[in-house]
């Protein structure tokens, strides 16, 4: 890739502004998985607003969340709902608990979906979660 | 490489006498590269005029780089003298889209009932391309395309030619998807389409007044392309897509607004039918 094509993918770039303007918890990572925005709600059920850092792998980012299913087993990453998008790229929904970043309990329903920009080409995907409740 | 505006217009065509000095036909532009290839951007009713200069100096291709289909970058085709000729080889790029080829979107405008002849019967040879999202090659120059935002697939071109680079970004609206002034470039429709342009071309559609009534409408105040035109460090601008409700004094208010707002360079123009863009190395582009 050269310099002058350095450039998220337009899909990605529209995904993010739609996700910046919902009350929606949701999430975006890239083609590789890599955490690349959040919004403000999904920052609020994570523990942690998102920085303009460098994109974090999610097989890095995922385990500090130490995600499990409702009856508190673990649940590997590529079993959570973004992990069967990047591996199978097909929709993918399930109910976690997690550990967030300011070490609250917390139970959600996860969805997640591939972004494709054309009929071969994906580039990312989108998680949407709501919590289901709180167990401080 | 030389550029020459046939259509600066956005929309409808808009004929009269409010608009004379930047001109009423719709989006066209002919590039002219180092060894004679024709490369033509987006084929509004200002190709009309382009075709017929042609007589004489025609090359045997002639490629046209669609930025969308949008009526007004599509509807100058059919009155292309060169597409009634069988000794034309005519390549048509376009952007990808989900549903329909490049050919049978374009078909549904050339055919009846909007048009008398079907695409298929003109004596021309013509082939459709997608345009590959990356950079490829015309002659001796480098195509840059990216999708970029507008209503609808839209591509935006960087043509580069010996070190001189020209960026055409004609409906776009980069303001929706982000906001521009505290994004990271990469982040921003288009940037890396217009990054260091010798000329960038872009959307100037609206005044900041007219703006917040059409948010979503696909196209750039005067604010926006200030603004990313120098994210994008371009040497020089042409505004371009001027609203048909815009007679030229108007015109001209963007103009100052564009100059105040973008100090990176005093060489700001509004596009007018008849301009001249040289950037053959070492020249000074816009003319």
């Amino acid at each position: 890739m050269t310099e002058a094509t350095q450039q998220r993918s337009i899909v990605l770039i529209l995904a993010r502004d739609l996700a910046s303007m919902l009350a929606t918890p949701m999430l975006i990572v890239d083609v590789e998985g890599a955490v690349i925005f959040y919004n403000e709600a999904a920052g609020a059920i994570l523990g942690r607003p998102f920085t303009e850092a460098e994109p974090v792998a999610f097989e890095d980012w995922g385990p500090a969340f130490d995600p499990r299913d409702v009856e508190g087993k673990p649940v590997a990453l590529a079993e959570t709902s973004l992990g069967i998008v990047l591996k199978e790229r097909t929709p993918a929904h399930r109910t976690l608990r997690f550990r967030n970043a300011e070490g609250i309990e917390r139970v959600v329903e996860s969805t997640a979906f591939p972004l494709y920009a054309r009929a071969d080409e994906f580039v990312g995907a989108v998680a949407v979660f709501w919590g289901k409740h709180e167990e401080d | 490489m030389r550029a020459r505006i046939w259509g600066s217009r956005g929309s409808l065509a808009t004929p009269g006498p409010e608009t004379v000095r930047y001109g009423g036909n719709t989006a066209c532009i002919e590039v002219a590269l180092s060894d004679g290839s024709l490369v033509i951007l987006d084929a509004g009713t200002g190709i009309r005029g382009l075709g017929l200069s042609l007589d004489g100096r025609r090359p045997a291709r002639i490629d046209i780089l669609l930025t969308h289909l949008h009526l007004d970058h599509l509807e100058g085709l059919g009155f292309f003298t060169p597409l009634w000729d069988p000794a034309t080889d005519l390549h048509i790029w376009g952007p990808t889209s989900p549903v329909q080829s490049l050919s049978e979107r374009i078909a549904t405008v050339l055919s009846p009932p909007l048009f008398p002849v079907h695409l298929m019967d003109v004596p021309s040879s013509v082939s459709f391309h997608d345009a590959p999202q990356g950079e490829w090659a015309i002659g001796p120059a480098t195509i840059l395309s990216q999708p970029i935002i507008h209503a609808g697939p839209t591509v935006g071109y960087r043509i580069q030619e010996r070190g001189r680079s020209l960026a055409y970004l004609t409906d776009h609206e980069p303001a929706i998807g982000s906001d521009l002034g505290s994004v990271a470039p990469e982040w921003i429709s288009g940037f890396s389409v217009a990054r260091r342009a010798d000329v960038l071309i872009h959307d100037c559609q609206y005044t900041e007044e007219e703006y917040p009534a059409r948010v979503g409408w696909g196209h750039s105040s005067t604010e926006h392309v200030a603004t990313f035109a120098g994210m994008a460090g371009a040497a020089s601008l042409v505004l371009f897509h001027h609203d048909p409700m815009h007679g030229d004094e108007q015109l001209e208010a963007m103009l100052r607004r564009v100059r105040d707002l973008y100090p990176h360079t005093d060489d700001v123009a509004l596009a007018r039918e008849g301009m001249e863009i040289d950037l053959s190395p070492g020249s000074a582009a816009v003319g």
